[in-house]
């Protein structure tokens, strides 16, 4: 019946999905989606430390180029993205962005050499410099607490 | 489920000149560099898995639900928009038009049709849902594994809301959390096809309905909605954040015991099993989930993580579960489907060769990609002042390996792939 009667078919669905989210399983279910879209809410929230400066134009520029390039092909920033070039995460504190400028612009023997703009070269050293300030990419070793846990710092 | 093959081809293909251009980027950068090749590896896996995992869905759905063979408007415009879509994102890598953020690098309006077409193969997933008689744990497992994978999806894409791009922190928290739930929620599908396997094999019903089985499906959903926070560890988030998924991922430590504990029940099953092709591919699966499990319980461990992370180690988990898990059961899946255990001798013994060289291959590709992880984590901490190329001198050695075991494993799969498709036309 619940196939055929095509004139109650909304309802019947409702119904439905009604009485099987109404089931013992479904509870379980429903009550661990609820408090996986709470933890979601927290996290989009307070889930980072804040961070010490809001990106300016430059710097969503240099990110986009950053994408557009597919820098994290080869590039990691805290240990995420790939493995053919170092971590740049902490690149301009350790290297300084005249260095690295020079990397961005002309590439290297191993990295191509994406012929870059001296505008967008600037707004990749920006953005690096914009990561390069909210955090470290390392974990100190005296971070490391007896329960095998770890507790972070803001930079 | 064509197209699927096609992409675990092309996975592979692209995969193995992944490696070598990584050995010899400046010979490959005149042709062919790493950042193009690697997108091209990382999505056609992406695509193999998860069209993989829906053929299989949309075949089982139909015995599930009594529906008839003949594809619903929905499930065409699903199968048509997605393989349309895919083609249309390896036409701009092969222009090196990018644009995207890890694993889905192509340029993000391409999203949209994609999301377009789940969409529809959720109508076609309800449809069936509301038409079956009852809901063993299976069904269960699709419905929350194509749920939350609309969900991870759409999460993946909140970095186009410029308040998600506010602090670096937040957005690079927001899109491992979605990559990791994401994960978890394919695997919902491939292991749902895996558990409906088992039950169609031995004809105990009674599988996919014990409270044993809902007890580790609910707990499997709890990790996959918490347990992600192993991705971004070292990432300075606030510290619940790394509590909470340090505490979640200890409780895999209960399927590990698990699987101890049901080893000799699997023995005799074997013992009854092992001339099915499918129940070979099963078998395989199982032995790499104990493998990545432990794999994935060390690195969950935030002491170890810290050595783990941003090495290949990471790499090994997620190559390792790709492959050997769900892959296998992929692999299982399609067999039965294909009906492979009912061709000839021959054709199945090309499955047989393929099968063996795939998993020797992969042992030392796993086993490698370990050892180089492990290279890299002690050296960046024991020697922080070298530079990177020094640092990679002793790992390179080992991603050698990787790369000769990379050629091996396709030409295993190749062997094998060369039956299914003749499988494929016969159906």
């Amino acid at each position: 019946m619940l196939h055929t009667d095509a004139r109650h078919g909304g309802f019947l669905i409702f119904y439905r999905f009604l009485t099987f989210f109404l089931q013992d399983l479904s509870k379980i279910f429903t009550i661990l989606t609820i408090l996986f879209m709470l933890f979601s809410i927290a996290i989009y929230k307070n889930g980072n430390l804040e961070p010490k400066h809001l990106p300016s134009s430059k710097i969503m520029a240099g990110w986009k180029t950053w994408q557009d390039k597919n820098c994290q092909s080869c590039h990691q920033l805290f240990g995420l993205g790939g493995y053919l070039g170092p971590d740049l995460t902490n690149s301009v504190t350790e290297k300084g962005k005249p260095y690295l400028k020079v990397f961005v612009q002309y590439g290297t023997a191993r990295m191509p050499n994406f012929k870059l703009k001296e505008q967008e070269a600037d707004e990749v050293i920006e953005f690096l410099a914009w990561v390069d300030s909210s955090g470290k990419s390392r974990v100190p070793a005296e971070a490391v607490e007896w329960t095998g846990n770890y507790k972070l710092q803001e930079r | 489920m064509g197209f699927a093959l096609v992409m675990l081809i092309a996975t592979l293909f692209f995969g193995m000149l992944a490696s070598f251009s990584y050995l010899n980027p400046e010979f490959y950068n005149q042709y062919i560099p790493f950042y193009q090749l690697r997108p091209m590896h990382v999505s056609a896996a992406l695509f193999w898995i998860i069209g993989g995992a829906t053929s299989c869905l949309l075949f089982f759905k139909k015995e599930v639900s009594e529906e008839g063979a003949k594809r619903t408007i929905a499930e065409r415009l699903f199968i048509n928009l997605w393989m349309i879509t895919v083609v249309v994102i390896f036409l701009f890598y092969s222009f090196k038009k990018f644009g995207g953020r890890e694993y889905w690098e192509f340029p993000p309006f391409l999203c949209l049709p994609l999301l377009i077409s789940w969409l529809a193969l959720m109508v076609a997933w309800f449809k069936a849902w509301l038409k079956a008689k009852d809901y063993p744990l299976y069904v269960w497992m699709w419905t929350a594994g194509i749920c939350f994978f609309l969900f991870t999806f759409l999460e993946q894409n909140l970095y186009q809301i410029p308040w998600f791009r506010q602090s670096f922190l937040k957005e690079v928290i927001v899109q491992w959390k979605s990559n990791g739930s994401m994960v978890g929620s394919w695997n919902q599908i491939i292991y749902g096809c895996s558990l409906f396997l088992m039950v169609t094999l031995t004809g105990e019903d009674s599988i996919a309905r014990t409270k044993t089985a809902y007890y580790f499906f609910f707990l499997s959903i709890t990790n996959m909605m918490f347990n992600w926070g192993h991705h971004i560890y070292n990432v300075p988030s606030a510290s619940w954040l790394r509590d909470v998924a340090y505490g979640i991922s200890m409780t895999e430590w209960l399927f590990f015991i698990k699987m101890l504990q049901s080893f000799k029940e699997k023995m005799d099953e074997r013992r009854k099993f092992k001339h099915l092709i499918t129940y070979k591919f099963l078998i395989a699966a199982e032995v790499w989930v104990f493998f990545n499990l432990t794999l994935a319980l060390l690195m969950s461990i935030p002491a170890i993580n810290r050595y783990t992370h941003g090495t290949h180690v990471t790499v090994a988990h997620a190559m390792g579960t790709t492959i050997g898990i769900n892959t296998m059961i992929l692999m299982a899946a399609m067999s039965y489907i294909l009906r492979v255990d009912e061709l000839e001798i021959r054709d199945k013994r090309w499955v047989h060769w393929g099968y063996y060289i795939s998993q020797a291959s992969l042992v030392v590709f796993w086993v490698s990609l370990i050892i180089a992880g492990f290279l890299k984590g002690t050296r960046q901490f024991n020697f922080p002042h070298i530079t990177y190329q020094e640092l990679m001198v002793p790992v390179n050695y080992w991603l050698r390996v990787l790369s000769f075991s990379g050629a091996f494993l396709l030409l295993g799969f190749l062997l094998m792939l060369k039956t299914y498709f003749k499988a494929l036309r016969k159906a």
